[in-house]
Formats: C-alpha cells, sequence, structure tokens
C-alpha cells in the first residue's frame, strides 16, 4: 500500500492538478506553464496557510 | 456614426468527420481526444496525470464507488464515471472494493474522484480544440 504523508499528498495532488488546469484552461504553451506554476503555488500555499490557522486555532 | 457590433469568430470544425469523437474518446481513454487532434504533447501529459492520479487512489486503497445511497456518493460515483475506461478496468479487476478505513484510504478515495473530474475538463478541452473554439 502506498503511503504518502500528509503534505506528499498534497503536492502530489497538486502537481496533477495543476498540470491539467494548465493544459486545459490557457492556449500558448508558455501561458499554460505559468497558469500551471499558479496553481501550483496556489494549491501548496492556500494547504500551509489553512494548516497554520488551524493550528493556531487547535493551541 | 454607426458601429458594427464586434461578432466573435465563426466557429468552424477545423476537419471532418463526427464534432463528438475527440469528446468521447477523451472521456473513455485520458488523452486520447488530445491524441485524435494531433496535440501528442498535451495528450501525453494529460494522460500521465490523470492515470497516475487514478492509480495512486487505488495504491493509496481508495474506494471506486459502486452504488449510491446518498446524494453526496451519487457526485462521487459520477466523479469516478469521469475517469471512462479506467473506472471499468478497476471495476472489472475488482479494485477499490474494500471500506475505506485509513485517512490514506479517504485521501484515495478522492484521488479517484478527482481524476474523473479533470478528466472531464480535458475531454472537453479536446472537443473545444475539435470545434475551433481553442486552438
Amino acid at each position: 500500500m502506498f503511503s504518502p504523508s500528509h503534505f506528499s499528498a498534497v503536492l502530489l495532488f497538486a502537481v496533477f492538478a495543476s498540470t491539467v488546469f494548465g493544459i486545459t484552461q490557457r492556449e500558448t504553451p508558455q501561458r499554460m506553464l505559468r497558469y500551471g506554476l499558479y496553481c501550483f503555488a496556489l494549491f501548496v500555499g492556500s494547504v500551509i496557510v489553512l494548516s497554520w490557522v488551524m493550528f493556531l486555532i487547535a493551541r | 456614426m454607426a458601429s458594427t457590433p464586434n461578432k466573435p469568430a465563426a466557429v468552424a470544425p477545423s476537419q471532418p468527420g463526427f464534432v463528438f469523437l475527440p469528446l468521447i474518446a477523451g472521456w473513455l481513454v485520458p488523452g486520447a481526444g488530445h491524441f485524435l487532434l494531433r496535440k501528442w504533447g498535451r495528450g501525453a501529459l494529460l494522460a500521465i496525470s490523470i492515470v497516475c492520479m487514478f492509480a495512486f487512489g487505488l495504491a493509496m486503497q481508495g474506494r471506486l464507488y459502486a452504488n449510491a445511497h446518498d446524494i453526496l456518493e451519487m457526485l462521487c460515483l459520477l466523479g469516478d464515471l469521469g475517469s471512462g475506461l479506467l473506472y471499468v478496468v478497476g471495476r472489472a479487476m475488482g479494485l477499490g472494493t474494500e471500506p475505506v478505513q485509513l485517512t490514506v484510504a479517504d485521501w484515495g478515495t478522492r484521488f479517484i474522484v478527482v481524476a474523473g473530474l479533470l478528466n472531464v475538463i480535458a475531454a472537453v478541452d479536446a472537443h473545444n480544440i475539435r470545434t475551433g473554439r481553442k486552438h
């Protein structure tokens, strides 16, 4: 059984979803790459921010 | 002075044939819609992303929904069906039948559902390329 950590699972999810979003939502390869990276940063960034928020709420 | 409204560019199929073929092929096999349109790179990246996400979901002991007892399960089943033949093959091989008992298995179930939804987005993108709405 493949058992990644929570953060590894987030990274995997973000990579695959960002790839599809980048290719399908933009027209030129350069804009696809930029949008894919943007989505990846938003996925991972929002997870980090929300994790800290939950950590501070739980304290 | 009268101004003519800007009309959108005429959308014309770029090639003859069944216009929904890339949509259906892309739904059944991830990336196949783009391959039919000779978008090899895009198709390969889409196929790798969707198939890997589906496979990782199964490897995490995610569940493949077979029936729906409530609205949430129905939505998840619809998401799973978006994977096309991946779902059919997975069900035929008896994968994803065990109940979710671990947190990782729950993530796996979400991976499988999202892989199906991403496949639908990819298939619609292939259809848009086929109809000339996108290049």
